[in-house]
């Protein structure tokens, strides 16, 4: 079959690689019909995720059709069309049962790894996004070998169209995650979003869903403004103005209510704060650049949330911590539960509050992977979002 | 036992709750000389240099950097510094210890039920190749060893249904060792805790000790994976797995 495969820092191609195959009778595989790019697919083209190697197929964010399963799978069938959180999940481990699927017990083999890494215990595995998390096998391929198929893999209908529920497999889930994790009060919170890529936008829309008073989104790229703006979102380009007076005045001095990072690790930004994390990740000295969470911080009304979508890696410095406890802000964060929200938000596509497809920008072949890597990262091209047909 | 109660406050000897343990095994880090620090600072360096090597898998390149930049920063405290980095600690009598505790979801019956089930322990023991049961409390164990396997046989010296099971080795040639796991409830349904605590004279002394450990082979870092092999056994009756699948190496082993 066809895949997209990690070559090395800043390579990415399309190779042709044996089938997948079930590995153990708890497993299915999945004929893909789309699979997207995801920004933090970008932290393995960079290099900035340590434990990759040189052939690891990439790839979470996909969709398909049961086309096997093991012995033991007892709910999933073949012929079934299925989304496919990016978290591998075991469902029997106590923090499954907690519905903390993204820090299952069970589902990284690498846990020892991550552990040396972290000095704590690892979260679960994911698809298609190092050997930290699991070394599982991505799905931006045509077929998949998918762990605990009665666990993660989610029915759909047979109505809807592949772009409409895609996103169920990360973004949307993430972003929307970051808003239930602000804790709106309906009709009077403002809510600040930093970063309009994809899962910012996602969470924007969320914010709005969930009854946020205004929403307010942080970019510099004016493409990604407009479309949060079409969104009913006010926009504020931190190039053009600057972030923490832009939102003093948008919210009359209080800040917003609730701050969401939707950035992370690799946040452009300006200042010697910013150039000094560039130099360090460069050095590897730090992992991650926060000019975003410094912001985010800064700006927060008193009581806040600040709300963490964006992936960490490692360690972060000149973090603003008096601020944060002057204004007795609360932090929440991590790896999306993605098997939550799967019933819910299906849901919510279906009742029409949301077509998630309004963030793609391209539509490729897999073929074209390498190249629209490329131009995802670079921000050419006015790109947001890529799906990716692996049969074309 | 022998030697001094060093870290011991008082000098006193704290009774050993429950534990065939000998005295003070816990957190007496190694004290190294002068020059034996140089040595270690050279094997530090060497350690970093490996981490940058070709030749190593993605699970060990990253400990062997977490390592190196252990090393390096333990190297000036008059510690033995690869010992700390290793997380290895040492007894008066020279043993090596090792310590790992984890939580399972089931109750502690079953849990002490299927650890004393001798035969089976190879299926979470990765270093066990097989245990014979032989009569009454004896077993023998035959273990992979870098240079082939190595059988010796050991007893159980206690069994405390739902509790504990303590073993050591019967005296005779090859490695000695001793060892206990406890079994107790999780607070708030959680299952069992287990607790894993061996006691081994390693050979090739403390310095081979060490050297296992870079290579994998040492048996405390190897109990953190049996424990979590034991909790995937009893949580979900098999143990997740990404060997096999394929990849842009091609390389397909390890089917099941
Ligand atoms: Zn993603
Ligand atoms: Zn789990």
């Amino acid at each position: 079959m066809k895949g997209v495969v990690w070559q090395g820092a800043g390579r990415i191609g399309v190779e042709t690689v044996p089938d997948p195959e079930l590995l153990l009778p708890t497993d299915a595989l999945i004929r893909v019909t789309s699979t997207a790019i995801c920004g933090s697919d970008l932290h393995l083209m960079d290099g900035v995720i340590p434990s990759m190697e040189r052939g690891d197929l990439l790839g979470h964010e996909f969709m398909g059709e049961v086309i096997e399963v093991g012995r033991d799978v007892k709910k999933l069938r073949v012929g079934q069309r299925v989304v496919v959180p990016f978290n591998i999940a075991c469902g029997l481990c106590d923090p499954c049962r907690r519905g903390l699927f993204s820090a299952c017990d069970n589902s990284n083999p690498n846990h020892r790894m991550a552990e040396a890494l972290y000095g704590a215990v690892s979260g679960g595995g994911l698809f298609g996004y190092s050997h930290l998390y699991g070394g599982y096998a991505g799905g931006q391929a045509q077929y998949v070998r998918v762990p605990f198929a009665d666990v993660g893999p989610f029915v759909v209908p047979d109505g809807v169209k592949d772009e409409q529920v895609l996103f169920l497999t990360d973004i949307f889930p993430t972003g929307y995650q970051a808003a239930e994790n602000c804790g709106i009060t309906p009709g009077r919170d403002v809510v600040a979003v930093f970063g309009a890529g994809p899962v910012g936008q996602f969470a924007a829309r969320s914010a709005m869903m969930l009854g946020a008073a205004r929403v307010i989104v942080i970019d510099r790229l004016p493409e990604r403004l407009e479309m949060a703006a079409r969104g009913g979102a006010d926009t504020l380009n931190y190039e053009l103005e600057d972030v923490l007076i832009g939102l003093q005045e948008r919210t009359g001095g209080r800040g917003p209510d609730h701050v969401i990072d939707a950035v992370g690790l690799e946040a452009h930004g300006h200042g010697p704060g910013a150039l000094a994390d560039t130099v360090k990740q460069r050095a590897r000295l730090t992992f991650d650049r926060i000019t975003a969470l410094r912001w985010a911080i800064q700006s927060c009304a008193k009581g806040g949330t600040v709300s963490m979508p964006g992936v960490y890696g490692g360690l972060v410095d000149k973090m603003p911590m008096g601020a944060a406890f002057a204004k007795g802000l609360v932090f929440r964060m991590g790896q999306t539960h993605t098997h939550r929200y799967l019933d819910p938000l299906m849901k919510r596509i279906e009742a029409g509050d949301i077509d998630p497809s309004f963030v793609i920008t391209h539509r490729a072949r897999l073929d074209d992977a390498p190249r629209l890597y490329q131009t995802f990262r670079d921000k050419q091209d006015h790109c947001i979002k890529v799906v990716l047909d692996p049969w074309a | 036992m022998t030697g001094g109660n060093r870290v011991r406050a008082g000098g006193v000897e704290a009774p050993q709750v429950r534990s065939s343990l000998p005295p003070n095994p816990l957190n007496r880090p190694a004290i190294s000389s002068g020059p034996e620090r140089a040595v270690w600072g050279a094997l530090a360096a060497g350690v970093g240099t490996l981490a940058f090597g070709r030749r190593h898998g993605p699970l060990a390149r990253v400990a062997l950097l977490a390592l190196g930049g252990g090393l390096v920063t333990l190297a000036a405290t008059g510690r033995n510094p690869l010992y700390d980095a290793l997380k290895l600690r040492q007894n008066d009598a020279g043993e090596i210890l090792v310590r790992e505790a984890v939580t399972v979801g089931r109750p502690p019956h079953e849990v002490y039920a299927r650890w004393r089930d001798l035969s089976r322990l190879p299926d979470f023991m990765e270093m066990l190749e097989r245990i014979e049961v032989l009569h009454g409390t004896r077993s023998r164990w035959t273990v992979r060893g870098p240079a082939g396997p190595l059988t010796f046989e050991a007893e159980l010296t206690a069994d405390e249904p739902g509790q504990r099971i303590a073993w050591r080795t019967v005296p005779g040639p090859g490695v000695q060792h001793h060892g206990e796991v406890t079994f107790r409830p999780a607070p708030g349904d959680r299952g069992t805790e287990v607790l894993a605590r061996y006691g081994y004279a390693p050979p090739g002394g403390p310095a081979g000790a060490a050297i296992a450990r870079i290579l994998n082979h040492e048996p405390g870092q190897r109990t953190r994976d049996d424990l979590m092999r034991l909790k995937r056994i009893m949580e979900l009756g098999f143990i997740p797995t990404a060997k096999g699948q394929t990849s842009g190496r091609g390389v397909r082993a390890g089917k099941v």
